[in-house]
């Protein structure tokens, strides 16, 4: 599904990369969370996962193709295939909720009907059935969070990146999208979450891929946010696999 | 794609760009209607070479008794001499190039002079044999006037050979310059027009940066992006376009057919409607074309992925 093979990325004018030689796989289904402190990669992964970015050196192959190859005509039809929701929402405040998820299907030229289908089956799904007709200011930030969750998966991608999307909502809340997520994941979609919320890591026992100083220090299934068991071995295993 | 949607965000980008659209449209209007004019006075000199070209003549004069210039030495051209260039004229050699020769002798030069100058004191001093008889010759292509001065300048009793085209070509010149001076003037100005657009358009860009950004999350392909944007400078371009080929329809309206028409009346001919309706798709094409191609440039850099 998602394949990185020895990927560096460098940005101009840093002498550090933001990901060094990373490795790793993510299969169909799988429900990852990346971790790692501020700066350690974790939006940079996501970016070159969404072909936003370009690697400086190495290959990442996401469902089926080589980033590389893609023609930049080709990229928005990839994406696609992809959906994304930040920490701060990104939602359009002078459209509706129902206007704001449309807006998505409208700009790929899905049909009136479609769209008229679609919209109020992804905010049932979404908890978000009364207030179709709200516009974003009036809603709270979870509310605003499964809004922009409804966007992201409204066309049924394959693959839902996550960056830091419970970092701006109370605990309860969170505890909400969580649950959100998880359903999608039980869909089949494959969740890629970037967080700082040691609680939620720690609460639902998934894969975690840490980063530090953009390289791969730890990749545990049913892992917690912090390393508990025998975190020598864990380095090792990395280690191993970079090179 | 579709098209409603494009449009109704190519409308909302006009709306919010009111203030630069219509600078938009003043400055392609404007260099338009200038690029207009200098094609416009373009036509209008080559109706006039054709007219007067047509009539142009080659004089060929001949001595009278005062004149010591050319072959003269203050003796009045013989008729031996006049036979001669007439039999010239009408030679194998030169009798292909000539259309028609006529000979003016004194009597008929001091009749047309006192015509043409009847309101000066001059024609009262003049008497007929201070004025050279002459053969005046078309040719059937005036532009070959040299063949006729080498071959006769220098035969006996001739004084001078003139193309009366040396006369015209001074009138063609300021003409020309004239239309240089406005083409140079609407290239500034569709520069600036140019700049205008990308201007207008990268700030229409800016200001929807948020629909931007999730357009290209999403997956919105880069045509359907950049449609509306495009759409919005062609469409302001497109009314100055039209405004500026009214301004030349007007222009030849009441300024050619109008007053020049009355005041030059028969001398020449002049450019008409005719002339008017070819200037103004061409116009609309031109701002057409330069606004899509300065709105794409300025887009594309927000569709960089």
């Amino acid at each position: 599904m998602i394949r990185f093979d020895s990927v560096s990325k460098l940005y101009s004018g840093n002498t550090r990369p933001a990901l060094n030689n990373v490795s790793l796989e993510i299969l169909k289904g799988e429900f990852v969370f990346l971790v790692g402190a501020s700066g350690s990669g974790k939006s940079s992964f996501l970016r070159l996962v969404l072909k936003e970015e370009k690697p400086s050196q190495g290959k990442i192959h996401v469902l089926g193709q080589q980033l590389g190859t893609l023609s930049s005509r080709k990229v928005p039809y990839f994406r696609r295939n992809l959906g994304v929701v930040f920490q701060d929402f990104r939602l359009l405040p002078q459209k509706t909720v129902f206007d704001n998820v449309a807006f998505t299907l409208q700009v790929i030229g899905k049909s009136r009907g479609f769209i008229q289908e679609a919209v109020p089956d992804v905010l049932k799904m979404v908890g978000l059935a009364g207030k179709t007709s709200r516009f974003p200011h009036e809603l709270s930030g979870g509310e605003q969070q499964r809004v922009a969750i409804a966007r992201a998966i409204v066309n049924k991608p394959a693959i839902l990146l996550a960056d830091e999307p419970t970092g701006n909502l109370d605990p309860v809340t969170s505890a909400g999208i969580m649950n959100l997520l998880q359903r999608i994941n039980l869909g089949g979609t494959t969740v890629i979450m970037a967080t700082h919320d040691a609680g939620i890591v720690d609460q639902m026992k998934r894969r975690v891929i840490e980063l530090t100083s953009g390289q791969i220090v730890r990749d545990e299934r049913e892992g917690a946010y912090q390393t508990q068991a025998i975190p020598i071995q864990g380095f090792g295993i990395s280690n191993g696999e970079l090179q | 794609m579709r098209l409603g949607l494009v449009l109704g965000e190519a409308a909302s980008g006009l709306r919010r760009n009111v203030s630069m659209v219509i600078s938009v449209i003043l400055v392609t209007f404007i260099s338009l209607t200038f690029v207009g004019a200098a094609i416009l006075l373009q036509m209008q000199i080559g109706e006039m070479k054709g007219y007067w070209y047509d009539r142009a003549q080659v004089a060929v004069y001949m001595c009278t008794a005062t004149d010591t210039t050319g072959n003269c030495a203050q003796q009045e051209a013989t008729q031996d001499q006049k036979d001669l260039v007439q039999a010239q004229l009408e030679s194998p050699t030169l009798a292909p190039f000539i259309k028609k020769f006529e000979f003016e002798n004194h009597d008929q030069a001091l009749a047309n002079f006192k015509q043409q100058f009847a309101d000066s004191q001059l024609s009262a001093f003049v008497t007929k044999d201070m004025l050279n008889e002459s053969f005046r010759v078309n040719l059937n292509d005036p532009t070959q006037a040299d063949i006729l001065i080498e071959s006769l300048s220098s035969s006996a009793g001739v004084q001078d050979v003139q193309d009366q085209r040396s006369y015209l070509d001074q009138i063609f010149a300021v003409l020309n310059a004239a239309s240089f001076t406005a083409i140079g003037l609407a290239t500034l100005m569709l520069i600036a027009a140019v700049l205008l657009i990308a201007t207008t358009i990268r700030l229409s860009a800016f200001s929807r940066r948020r629909e931007l950004g999730i357009m290209r999350l999403v997956g919105a392909s880069n045509r359907f992006i950049q449609t509306p944007f495009i759409l919005e400078g062609v469409f302001a371009a497109l009314i100055g376009s039209v405004l500026a080929g009214g301004a030349v329809i007007a222009i030849v309206q009441f300024f050619v057919k109008g007053y020049l028409a009355d005041t030059l009346a028969t001398t020449t001919t002049l450019v008409g409607l005719d002339e008017a309706v070819i200037v103004v798709p061409i116009l609309i094409v031109v701002g057409g074309i330069l606004a899509a191609a300065s709105a794409g440039v300025a887009i594309s850099r927000y569709l960089k992925v």
